[in-house]
């Protein structure tokens, strides 16, 4: 192992930024991070161990204990719930004689949980070896079991076990007017950096992971640098490096257009990448793949290899003297990765703790330096409108949002998928496009974004109306809303970073408040106290995951009180855990079992 | 006499520690008396509660005895107050939390150094333990919560002051600003 460790080391050339791909070829030779590896790894690197475990620890894809030669996970969206998920897991465990969350004794196969794999419109989902699943049912679960229980390596297993298809269903202004490798670039050239950087600003468009900040004005701040940086000389702010991220740590339950995008349009995103580095004078740009993703890494590479080939990367590209390279790295199971300053950190070799901001990655980014984070998805845009200027695309959407957005459709429709749509476009008119019958209501934006009721389906797609990152789950009448809001509110105790008080006890106190009330034992102060709860967790946490987290609570207490007051018990109070049950251990050890040895549930039954 | 407000205090897992707090509140305990009467109380050592107006109860939840002294205080206090870190969290007494009771006892009763006789306690005089020490809230319904380890006698005075005169409670920041 020590040489295996050293050599992984020098490939990363002793760089303490490249600790998550270090960790991630670890993890996969050994299937855990041995602590005699954190040891070499802190010499070679010149970091403490103890910040290489803290990064172990803080990212769900590593470990510190072995987990199976084949490590499965199983995706826990709502969509995978809703397809029955439930039961193929259980269904699994059993086929494999392994528990949820355990290793099987032999050490040949581990089985848990996962965050959304990206898959919802594929699902049930899973991952092996990091590796997806899609479509699982009962056959297919049986071959998987079986080819586990024969040991055969992943290589050897049939390929339509991983197919991952696109499901692109509705093409627009974007998806029906892609651009051939180089075009952008041709024309920026031609244009000239500022009259195509004021294209973009004039395009108005807006960041589309979600927050929907101006593009063009973004690029215009990275460009300036640091304000201290405006008095020096040109040639020293030229000095300055810049950086070019790609944000494709798409994280967001539901989200799935980013792996379309860069499965079928890689080489326009990273067209967009190059553009946006010309602009801004970058030399070094990143692609954040979520680990999720790793299936697309080889792809990307051999993409990225031939543009190098045809002078769109490199050194002097296009013969215009300007040099930018991309460098893809992975993510390794963290949803909060997906914001921008934890992004960077994470890109930095840490845990994926927010920055505070002010200063924006626009001015201190990455290793400090002025940084362009977009979503995959805005670098597209970028690119058409780079080639087809700004009026083709502002002349569509609405006043505030201009353009289209690219929408991961799945849950109750016949026809799950990537949809593009008009800003403006009315929820109703997507539902008929996706053959959605008999909705309850419709997820928008994933669990941070805000579920809309039968009601509202009259409400536009916009940054002025619904804004959305891309996720657009939506639930039939068969379906228990409460169910979506427990998912959910899980998701987020589980994916806080731990950093800010309001949101790693706030969190996890929400799921423990939700579940008394889901689970029938809560009472008529219970709801006022998880309204409470949910007012602090948002008013108070750090960063948007926390702002963000009560939202799939509240949104859903605004519009159905009575579904909450339906689970309500009409007594004053009762516990939310089984007191009874919590004397067990000791009743057992006294080995008593008279009437003193006992609790009543609550107070009233005691009369 | 029959106009006063009738106060009853406890301590379940606690270390009586809120209720020394209590008691800095020296001279001004005497204009306390004027308008309060204690009830069921270690200042008493009344045994149980009749119907009062005010109940403070000190430490969390570790057994089956503090489940039904609870109870008792929730039954008969119109309004229940939740005094310190180890009410409101579980406090000092809840890091066993983190250790299976199995291994507690164990350690305590068996296998610890210096045991003699090893035996777990069986007396059904004995109050069982839980698996884990609870915060009250989650046992009874709680009113209201004093921060602090202890909170000060300020923070009980401002508190019942708040209560006495018929304000709704508030404490400002510099009674729960702790460093």
């Amino acid at each position: 192992m020590r040489r295996f460790i050293q050599d992984l080391a020098e490939e990363n050339h002793n760089q303490a930024t490249h600790l998550l791909q270090i960790l991630r070829a670890i993890q996969t030779r050994y299937h855990y991070v041995p602590m005699d590896a954190i040891e070499q790894l802190a010499g070679l690197l010149h970091i403490p161990r103890t910040q290489i475990i803290s990064v172990v620890e803080f990212y769900s894809f590593f470990h510190l204990n072995p987990r199976g030669q084949y490590e499965l996970l199983i995706s826990d969206s709502i969509t995978d719930h809703m397809l029955g998920k439930i039961n193929l897991t259980g269904y699994l465990a059993k086929q494999l004689n392994v528990a949820v969350g355990a290793v099987r004794e032999d050490g040949v196969v581990s089985l848990d949980n996962t965050s959304c794999t990206g898959m919802c419109d594929q699902g049930p989902a899973g991952l092996v070896n990091g590796y997806p699943l899609t479509r699982l049912d009962q056959p297919r679960i049986d071959r998987i079991a079986d080819l586990i229980n024969q040991q055969r390596p992943l290589n050897e297993w049939p390929r339509e076990l991983f197919q991952v298809n696109d499901n692109l269903i509705k093409s627009g202004l974007l998806l029906g007017h892609t651009i051939a490798p180089g075009e952008a670039l041709e024309a920026t050239f031609k244009r000239g950096f500022q009259q195509t950087l004021a294209e973009i600003n004039q395009s108005g468009l807006r960041g589309r992971g979600g927050a929907g900040y101006t593009t063009g004005l973004k690029w215009h701040l990275c460009y300036e640098g640091p304000e201290e940086d405006a008095f020096c000389d040109i040639a020293t702010q030229k000095r300055q490096p810049r950086y070019v991220i790609c944000n494709a740590d798409e994280g967001e339950p539901g989200t799935f257009k980013d792996r379309v995008l860069l499965n079928s349009f890689a080489h326009q995103v990273f067209e967009g990448m190059t553009v946006c580095a010309a602009i801004i004078d970058a030399t070094h740009g990143f692609l954040y793949l979520r680990g999720e993703y790793l299936f697309l890494y080889d792809k990307l590479q051999t993409i990225l290899g031939e543009r190098r080939q045809a002078g769109l990367l490199g050194n002097n590209i296009l013969g215009q003297g300007f040099d930018f390279d991309i460098e893809i790295r992975l993510g390794a199971g963290a949803y909060i990765c997906g914001e921008e300053s934890a992004l960077i950190e994470s890109l930095e070799g840490k845990m994926g703790i927010p920055r505070n901001r002010p200063p924006y990655p626009v001015t201190q980014g990455y290793l400090g330096k002025p940084t362009v984070v977009n979503n995959v998805e805005t670098f597209l845009a970028a690119a058409g409108i780079a080639v087809y200027g700004s009026d083709w695309f502002a002349s569509v959407g609405t006043e505030k949002s201009k353009g289209t957005k690219i929408l991961s459709i799945s849950g109750d429709c016949s026809q799950p998928g990537i949809y593009e749509y008009l800003f403006g476009t009315t929820i109703q008119a997507i539902l008929n496009d996706c053959g959605a019958a008999d909705v309850l209501g419709v997820q928008v934006g994933g669990p941070s974004g805000t579920f809309i009721s039968s009601q509202e389906l009259n409400r536009k797609l916009a940054f002025e109306d619904l804004a959305t990152g891309g996720s657009f789950i939506i639930f039939n009448n068969t379906r228990n809303i409460l169910d979506a809001v427990h998912n959910f509110t899980h998701f987020f105790a589980h994916e806080s970073c731990g950093f800010c008080t309001p949101c790693r006890v706030g969190t996890s106190l929400l799921k423990k408040q939700l579940d008394k009330i889901v689970e029938g034992h809560g009472s008529a102060g219970d709801v006022v106290a998880l309204e409470e709860l949910c007012q602090l967790v948002k008013n108070h946490s750090h960063c948007g995951l926390g702002q963000t987290a009560a939202n799939p609570i509240l949104t859903t207490l605004e519009r159905y009180p009575e579904i909450y007051q339906s689970q309500l018990k009409k007594i004053s109070y009762e516990p939310g855990f089984d007191l009874d049950g919590a004397l067990e251990t000791a009743r057992r050890m006294a080995n008593r079992n008279d009437a003193g040895a006992h609790l009543a549930q609550t107070a009233e039954d005691h009369e | 006499m029959t106009n006063k407000i009738r106060v009853a205090t406890t301590s379940l897992a606690g270390c009586f520690g809120c209720h020394m707090s209590f008691l800095d509140l020296d001279e001004r305990l005497v204009q306390l008396a004027e308008v309060v009467e204690f009830d069921r109380s270690p200042i008493t050592d009344i045994k149980h509660c009749t119907n009062c107006d005010i109940g403070l109860i000190e430490g969390g939840v570790c057994n089956s005895e503090n489940v039904h002294v609870l109870r008792e205080f929730r039954k008969n206090c119109k309004i229940l107050v939740a005094v310190g870190a180890c009410a409101i969290n579980g406090g000092l007494p809840a890091l066993r939390n983190f250790i299976p009771l199995e291994e507690c006892l164990a350690e305590a009763y068996l296998d610890g150094i210096g045991v003699e006789n090893p035996q777990i306690p069986s007396d059904p005089e004995l109050p069982l333990l839980l698996d884990k020490v609870y915060p009250i809230h989650e046992v009874v319904k709680i009113d209201y919560f004093l921060p602090g380890c202890p909170p000060s006698a300020d923070v009980f005075w401002k508190f019942l002051s708040d209560l006495i005169e018929g304000r709704d409670p508030s404490l400002p920041y510099e009674l729960v600003h702790y460093d």
